[in-house]
């Protein structure tokens, strides 16, 4: 315990949580949503794209990778949503080949044109996340909280309208919803939290933060809003958590946080047979 | 003028045709009972009406007030819904979206009428229990609250019934003719044309022999074939 106060002294460690649990929360929102909407698996898809464009960044000496990774990511989102609709190649297909793709060209890239001398151990860091987020500077963590309040407000904006969407679209629409906007806000918000969650966890893990928190709360609650509490509640929670275990154990934090995740999705389900 | 007008209107789905030269009209007050094999194209009619399909072409004028969003739909239900976690209270209130215009938020008023809706439909004791647990007939009595909850004129019920036993239907029939006694004009999509025209007032029949008019014009036309076909 003692150990743990003196950990919260350093300002890496204040800086890692506060930007893990606003990441934790905002995933876990939208994860709601896309687990109901039977997305869950472009969040999946999504933080390859990411992987890719994040090692095109990397190549291209970017000083702010942000400004291309965002919206590359952004536009992969578009265009998933879309091919999901109308297209000759359906939605699960199209995922299946850009996803893979893109973790081939990012990886390829890497090895063509990278300078560095630990080559698996760069790739292995942006796949499974690093200490990174025990490196974050007072920009980075400026920058995550900013995107991350501007993610939850427009959630709490547009909680009835994602409700009305992700239920019924058809009804939706009747009502005079423009359905197919708020599918793209929807994806758009996805690509984004997917961005700056990559930092936390790494491109491989973080469908998990936006998946396990809405599956856990869906074994214990049945109205929208008490998910969609519940879900935001477990993701800060298992976070924080996450962190901490890593930091005293010395485990890498993205998979600590994941397999916190589990284990307590895990409990849920068992609660939610019991009652 | 008619509530609804449909002129020469031609139904296209996935950019094919479907159907053309449909014309009909709804007035006030009527109980229109859409019925046809699969694929004469009821749902996409339905659709195209709301707006959610677009139209291969000719018109669809809205009369006496009536705007597109002022319509009551209840939808066919889709396997997503079967495991939503979503209180009825929350799908009844969900109705009241196009009333709050761009708000973000719904105000008491709203819920109030969600509130009376759930009444109407006999499931106050259900309000705060998840969808996902209830039969398909209170399904469908959420969903019929919900699609009142937007309209005072006009609802579109896509075959409300299906899947349900003998029972939960004749209940559903009920509450539907106890909502249009109020005043409420009804199309609804039907598939057991025998049932419908019990309570329907007018029929619109795609397909082969296609028909549109009164119930008593449309059985006294299947007098005729029948007594054609003895022949």
């Amino acid at each position: 315990m003692s150990q743990l106060i003196e950990y919260l002294q350093y300002p890496f460690v204040i800086y890692a949580l506060v930007v893990g649990v606003l990441i934790a929360l905002c995933s876990s929102l939208f994860g709601v949503t896309l687990v109901l909407k039977r997305f869950s698996f472009i969040g999946d898809g999504l933080s390859h794209v990411a992987f890719g464009a994040l090692a095109v960044a990397g190549v291209l000496k970017l000083a702010n990778q942000m400004i291309l990774i965002l919206p590359v990511t952004a536009l992969c989102a578009v265009l998933l949503l879309k091919t999901g609709q109308n297209t000759k190649i359906k939605g699960d297909a199209a995922l299946a080949m850009i996803s893979v793709a893109a973790l081939a060209f990012g990886y390829l890239i890497m090895n063509v044109f990278s300078t560095s001398s630990n080559l698996s151990g760069d790739v292995c860091t942006t796949l499974f996340g690093s200490t990174s987020i025990l490196t974050l500077t007072m920009q980075d963590v400026v920058m995550s909280m900013v995107l991350s309040i501007v993610v939850i407000i427009i959630f709490i904006l547009m909680y009835n309208r994602l409700f009305a969407v992700t239920f019924d679209e058809d009804f939706a629409k009747a009502t005079g919803l423009r359905a197919e906007l708020y599918n793209l806000m929807i994806a758009i918000v996805i690509a984004v939290i997917i961005v700056i969650a990559m930092s936390l966890v790494g491109a491989l893990l973080i469908s998990a933060l936006v998946v396990f928190p809405a599956l856990s709360a869906m074994r214990l609650y049945s109205s929208f809003k008490s998910v969609t509490i519940c879900a935001a509640i477990l993701s800060v929670i298992c976070t924080f958590a996450g962190i901490i275990i890593s930091i005293m154990a010395g485990t890498p934090v993205g998979a600590t946080i994941v397999a916190v995740q589990a284990l307590v999705f895990g409990i849920c389900a068992l609660l939610g047979k019991i009652r | 003028m008619a509530l609804l007008t449909v002129k020469d209107l031609t139904l296209a789905y996935d950019k094919k045709i479907v159907l053309d030269g449909l014309n009909f009209s709804v007035d006030a007050g009527d109980y229109l009972c859409i019925a046809g094999e699969n694929g004469t194209g009821k749902s996409t009619l339905m659709k195209t009406i709301l707006g959610l399909n677009p139209s291969g072409g000719g018109e669809i004028i809205f009369g006496e007030g009536l705007k597109r969003n002022e319509i009551g739909y209840l939808p066919q239900q889709t396997d997503l819904q079967k495991d939503f976690p979503a209180s009825v209270f929350e799908v009844v209130l969900s109705g009241r979206l196009s009333a709050i215009g761009s708000k973000p938020f719904y105000g008491k008023n709203d819920k109030e009428i969600a509130r009376e809706n759930i009444e109407r439909m006999g499931m106050e004791e259900f309000i705060n229990v998840s969808y996902r647990n209830l039969s398909g007939g209170q399904q469908q009595r959420v969903l019929l609250a919900r699609a009142l909850c937007a309209t005072e004129k006009m609802l579109m019920l896509d075959e409300p019934v299906s899947g349900l036993d003998p029972g939960a239907t004749a209940e559903m029939y009920a509450f539907i003719e106890k909502v249009n006694e109020d005043g409420v004009t009804v199309i609804m999509i039907s598939h057991d044309l025998k049932q419908a025209t019990h309570f329907a007032s007018h029929i619109l029949k795609l397909g082969e022999n296609e028909f549109f008019g009164t119930k008593q014009e449309y059985l006294a036309q299947q007098r005729g074939l029948l007594m054609g076909g003895d022949r």
